[in-house]
């Protein structure tokens, strides 16, 4: 066969390409946009080494020693004392809130039994839910030893100066002792997965009736926006809860995940969240002009949500704009929400605070997406 | 009854990216009606019938439709209405059973089972139901998108070009069935191109670059338009056209099968001017009745296009 090929025929091709693109402004925003913006998000917002982690001290013996070591904890950059404590029960909630990521507690007697040479424990709890954000830390904590207390061991206590160390540092990884980042990446999962697929398949829904030319049929019929809206969306929650429970499913059988708290108040929360996902969705698809405007869309509110929510990288690594802005996104929460469930075993109370932002979302997504819609092809 | 006004409005306007596309529209269409809507492509018969249903909103102008206001109770008026989309609006990944059922449901159709069944039976269409209606031919689509805007009894039909593309067999059927609806008393707007429709209407309308140009029925229309039309048989009538055309008399000059037709507005100079063309050997000159399509093309060369204003 002859090679057969017209330059010409080409050509009109690429002409008709080009129109095409500088037509559809939106996809051509994206194609500069996309690219800035995973510049700013990788370069500048991730960090997979976070440092100056919330830390609170329990301190039940306020000694030279024990606030020395306190000091040289902060001073290796990894620790930055929000808090102090002064129950034990007040330790427990605040890792459980997340509020912090360590708890030192200092013993009772603690300069005593220093003195007294007895080696008095210094215990360190971290949240180890994502092992990726405390590794480090523990890491550096662990290199913190004598030689910070050396300076007040003088005079008779010189001969503490020596090996073995004075006291024992413990670190005690709470809710994930192993360190196993599969606890943390697969209920994470779910929200991601929920996330991808909610917000697609409600962007695509609407716009998908504008450009086959069915919206005209349907605004000439009594049907309301709000009818539209609900019947449109109520069979995603539904594919939303298949998702879960084959996550669910996979993460026990496959990966042991634990699960601790209750799986009905999940699925109360799971409501939310969906909703939230559902209701952005569903402006896109009334802002977009075509099914690929809205897939660009998506993947425009995807995109940070990965990156930023702590899926991928630690939220607290991230510097202080970058986390303003993941706390806006409902899977930041959600992930929060999801971890402490499961691994924390977390109830009511401590869900409390990261649903209501979902909430506070899904209000602010659900007005917009329905003076958006329009009842007329104006 | 008849002198109830189903669709009774004045002064539409409608405006888009700064151009007048319906400009100072109004009609009255009475009850049991089959109001012809005609005018060529881009005239704004769509728009116009989308501002009557609620689904575009007039700049300007006010009416009725069913006797409710057509800008604040659209709500009401669609209801009754049943509206036939130019474009096939009807879901393609539907089969044609469950696209009847949707539009059933939508109007919340009484004993619909039995309705959509009826509406397929009526269509023929009963043995092929599960069909997704995606992969009906053009003219099979227009005809299950009129069975869907039947569903629901509406008392007033809109339908924008309902037989483009469906043949004659099914277009005469579709058409009797529009006058047996029309005599138990339902009031049908249909737009079309098809002058052998245009005929079939009880009124018409014709529209040109968005201002309404006449009313009345064809016989109103066709004297209304003082044209005197001969028609003309004979050798070479492309070349016979040609020399008409230029002749000041001669306002138009129409092919029309193995025939011209030629027509003046000025009976007396049209006949003078003909005088040494019917000289012609082998041409035969016979008085004609100016057709619609004549008068329409009529209209539309007279027109002011105010969209290249
Ligand atoms: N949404 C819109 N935006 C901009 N211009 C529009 C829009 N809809 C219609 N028009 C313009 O309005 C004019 C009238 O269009 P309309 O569809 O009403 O014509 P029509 O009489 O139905 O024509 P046809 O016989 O081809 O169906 C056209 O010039 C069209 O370009
Ligand atoms: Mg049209």
């Amino acid at each position: 066969m002859r090679f057969n090929f017209s330059p010409a025929r080409c050509w009109a091709v690429l002409t008709k390409e080009f129109v095409q693109m500088r037509r559809d402004r939106l996809t051509f925003a994206m194609m500069v946009g996309v690219p800035i913006m995973q510049l700013i998000l990788f370069g500048f917002a991730i960090n997979s080494d976070p440092k100056a982690l919330p830390t609170a001290v329990l301190a039940a013996d306020n000694s030279i020693y024990a606030r020395t070591l306190v000091r040289a904890i902060e001073n290796s950059g990894y620790f930055r004392v929000v808090q102090e404590l002064t129950s034990e029960a007040e330790a427990d909630r605040a890792l459980a809130m997340g509020s912090v990521q360590f708890v030192i507690t200092i013993p009772e007697n603690f300069a005593r039994k220093l003195e007294r040479g007895e080696r008095p424990v210094l215990l360190v709890e971290a949240d180890a839910t994502d092992p990726a954000a405390t590794s480090n830390a523990i890491a550096a904590l662990l290199t913190i030893n004598q030689a910070a207390l050396n300076r007040d061991l003088q005079g008779v206590l010189q001969g503490l100066q020596y090996q073995p160390p004075a006291f024992e540092m413990r670190v005690q990884r709470r809710y994930n002792p192993e360190g196993i980042t599969q606890y943390n990446i697969v209920p994470g999962l779910i929200g991601v997965v929920l996330t991808m697929t909610m917000v697609m398949m409600t962007s695509l829904a609407v716009t998908r009736e504008y450009e086959r030319g069915t919206m005209e049929n349907l605004l000439a019929t009594p049907v309301r926006p709000i009818e539209v809206m609900a019947g449109k969306i109520v069979p995603y929650i539904i594919v939303g809860y298949i998702q879960v429970s084959v996550i669910l499913l996979a993460a026990k059988l496959l990966f042991a995940v634990p699960m601790l708290g209750s799986l009905a108040l999940l699925s109360f929360v799971l409501i939310l969240f969906i909703a939230a996902n559902l209701a952005i969705g569903y402006t896109f698809s009334t802002l977009a002009k075509s099914q690929m405007q809205a897939m660009q869309m998506t993947f425009f509110f995807f995109l940070p949500s990965m990156l930023l929510s702590g899926f991928m990288f630690p939220f607290r690594g991230m510097p202080q704009w970058a986390q303003w802005l993941g706390e806006i996104l409902p899977l930041t929460h959600f992930l929060r929400i999801v971890r402490g469930i499961l691994l924390k075993g977390n109830g009511m109370a401590e869900v409390f605070q990261n649903a209501w932002p979902i909430g506070l979302f899904l209000l602010i997504a659900g007005t917009l997406a329905l003076t958006r819609y329009r009842e007329t092809l104006d | 009854m008849s002198d109830v006004a189903v669709i009774d409005v004045e002064g539409l306007t409608k405006t888009f990216g700064g151009r007048r596309v319906v400009d100072d529209f109004g009609i009255r269409v009475e009850r049991g009606q089959i109001f012809g809507f005609l005018g060529p492509n881009g005239s704004g018969k769509t728009t116009t019938i989308r501002m009557l249903c609620g689904l575009l909103t007039p700049d300007s102008g006010r009416g009725t439709c069913l006797g409710h206001d057509i800008i604040r109770e659209s709500a009401l008026i669609k209801r009754q209405v049943g509206y036939m989309t130019q474009r096939f609006s009807l879901y393609e990944d539907l089969s044609i059973r469950e696209n009847l059922d949707f539009i059933a449901r939508i109007y919340a159709v009484p004993n619909r089972e039995h309705a959509v069944g009826e509406a397929l039976d009526r269509l023929g269409l009963t043995k092929r139901s599960a069909q997704l209606a995606g992969h009906l031919s053009g003219g099979w689509k227009q005809r299950l998108a009129l069975a869907a805007c039947l569903l629901h009894d509406p008392k007033l039909l809109l339908l924008d070009e309902p037989t483009a593309g469906v043949d004659p067999n099914a277009r005469r059927e579709f058409w009797n069935h529009i006058h047996r609806l029309a005599a138990d008393g339902i009031t049908v707007l249909v737009s079309t191109h098809y002058m052998d429709e245009a005929e079939r209407c009880h009124r018409l309308a014709y529209i040109a670059y968005g201002k309404l140009l006449i009313t009345g029925t064809a016989a109103e229309v066709i004297a209304h338009s003082k044209l005197t039309t001969w028609s003309v048989s004979g050798p070479d009538l492309f070349g016979l056209a040609a020399e008409l055309r230029s002749v000041p008399a001669i306002t138009m000059v129409v092919p029309f099968g193995s025939t011209l037709h030629v027509s003046g507005t000025d009976a007396p100079a049209l006949d003078a001017a003909l005088g040494h063309f019917r000289a012609r050997p082998g041409t035969v000159w016979t008085p004609a009745e100016p057709s619609l399509e004549d008068v329409f093309i009529r209209m539309m060369d007279e027109a002011p296009d105010n969209f290249n204003a």
